[in-house]
């Protein structure tokens, strides 16, 4: 055994509103995102894992960013057309109560930051990742602040996710039942207010749900009385996410691989798009707007091993057996809990990416067969109607 | 008498024949164990050599020659079913047997209470 992965460095890392709730529960804690935060509990990734996907998972989520876009001129219009020029995404459209997936471009077409953008009536709120949340802000500030003023919010963000998790909320906002896929809801829980999203990073049903920071703990240990509910780590949330197909940032996608590439186009709305009413007028648009129209060299793809040996971040990928030259590597692989085998995603070029294609990876010197297939890997529980 | 290394592996001697596992407190920190590379039978290994891979969901790790000898057995049954591991890490859940280059060099190794004070 390698003695470092078995001890979790902790230098001036930061600690979110339930560090003291997770160390209790007996978490294993890491450093991630400048972080301190729990990667597994004593129930183990693997049980994690599969216990949200038949119950409920409680994530702590607070290492994420809020940023609040506030309309300078008090019309919420003037906000989502001026953050239009930094994501391809129809804001203008979002209606009341809604939230889309949204991704910053750079002018190579490439991703800075995937976020989620909610509409809450007088002020847009973003939920961004944690590593990036210091860079988007100043990306924010640096392009908007003319319509907008940019606010960082302190507050905690935590995730309930998995069949049961409407059951779970509907005891303390029976509202939420009501909700759909992509609905986000401002209510009072326990008191306080908090503001409720329709959404995850599972592939299952479930809510994000943003709370103030000082009652963060009371109201995890409310969802904690449920018997239907288990805190989760980041090592199960990382499978189940790649067993839904959902991106990583730093991973799967960065600012050098397109929107297009990484099979994320469907997240640009037509009024973006070539022939729609605001077309463009986002970085990278004249890149990214002719790979929508003619294609691109590569592809994100799922990626089955045929053996049972797992294929990691950074194994490379090759045509053949034969192939000396990689033709592309994986990006994001593990072993997928519910559907028991090892899954990865990875990007292949385009003659490649039909599924049932065989390529090959090389792991620790051997060769071994790959078969492209569809994302994603389980059936997604999303609550679309 | 079993022995341990710093890296969290115990060894039991038979004769000049060595059988290698994890220790509990390996297994329990690695978590549920989903695949296992062993080593071909014959492998010769000098001590600290990568010998075998375990892997959880979230990562690899390897598992090093605790001594320098020559793979004689290995336990097929954890790479069928990797869960023995976790289940039964000093038992069922061996990894291998080596043939030890050096037998005196077990007195080396850490005894139980050394290991346990490494641990604690």
């Amino acid at each position: 055994m390698a003695a470092n992965e078995l001890s979790s460095p902790t230098f001036s890392l930061q600690r979110t509103p339930l560090y003291g709730l997770h160390v209790e529960n007996g978490a294993r804690m890491v450093p991630f995102a400048g972080y301190e935060m729990p990667v597994s509990f004593p129930l183990g990734v693997l049980k994690e894992h599969l216990h949200t996907r038949a119950a409920s998972g409680l994530f702590d989520i607070s290492h994420m960013g809020h940023i609040a876009l506030w309309p300078k001129s008090g019309k919420l219009a003037d906000v989502a057309r001026a953050l239009e020029q930094l994501v391809p995404m129809d804001i203008l459209g979002l209606e009341l109560g809604r939230q889309r997936y949204a991704y910053f471009t750079n002018e190579r077409g490439g991703i800075l930051d995937d976020l989620m953008v909610a509409n809450l009536e007088d002020h847009l709120l973003l939920i961004v990742n944690a590593a990036r949340k210091d860079a988007d802000e100043s990306h924010l500030q640096a392009h908007l602040t003319d319509q907008c003023r940019v606010e960082r919010l302190d507050r905690a963000l935590v995730a309930l996710q998995g069949p049961q998790s409407e059951s779970v909320l509907a005891r303390f906002a029976p509202d939420c039942t009501r909700m759909r896929f992509m609905d986000v809801h401002r209510c009072k829980l326990m008191g306080a207010e908090c503001i409720i999203s329709r959404s995850g990073y599972t592939g299952e049903d479930g809510f994000e749900i943003s709370v103030p920071s000082d009652v963060a703990r009371e109201i995890a240990e409310g969802f904690l009385e449920n018997s239907d509910v288990e805190l989760i780590g980041l090592g199960a949330r990382d499978s189940l996410r790649l067993e839904a197909g959902l991106c990583l940032y730093g991973s799967d996608i960065d600012e050098t691989t397109t929107p297009h590439e990484a099979g994320l186009s469907w997240a640009i709305q037509k009024s973006r798009q070539r022939g729609g009413d605001r077309a463009g007028g986002f970085p990278g648009a004249s890149i990214l707007l002719q790979q929508i129209a003619q294609g691109a060299a590569r592809r994100r793809v799922g990626l089955r091993p045929e053996g049972r040996a797992p294929i990691r971040n950074g194994t490379s990928l090759f045509a053949n057996l034969e192939a000396t030259e990689p033709v592309g590597s994986v990006t994001s692989g593990g072993f997928g809990p519910s559907v028991d085998t090892p899954i990865a995603m990875g990007y292949l070029p385009m003659e490649l990416t039909a599924p049932q294609t065989t390529v090959v990876a090389e792991v620790r010197g051997k060769r071994l067969p790959v078969s492209v297939v569809e994302l994603p890997f389980v059936k997604t529980g999303y609550k679309r109607c | 008498m079993l022995k341990y290394t710093g890296e969290h592996e115990w060894l039991k001697l038979d004769g000049d024949v060595a059988t290698v596992g994890i220790t509990e407190h390996a297994s329990t920190l690695l978590g549920d164990l989903v695949f296992v590379e062993l080593p071909d039978v014959g492998t010769k290994l000098t001590k600290g050599d990568g010998a075998a891979v375990v892997e959880s969901v979230k990562a690899a790790s390897d598992v090093y020659a605790p001594l320098a000898g020559e793979v004689v057995e290995v336990n097929q049954a954890i790479a069928k079913d990797p869960s023995l591991v976790n289940s039964d890490p000093l038992g069922a859940g061996w990894f291998f047997k080596l043939k030890l280059a050096d037998v005196k060099a077990m007195d080396g190794l850490l005894d139980e209470v050394a290991y346990k004070a490494l641990v604690n």
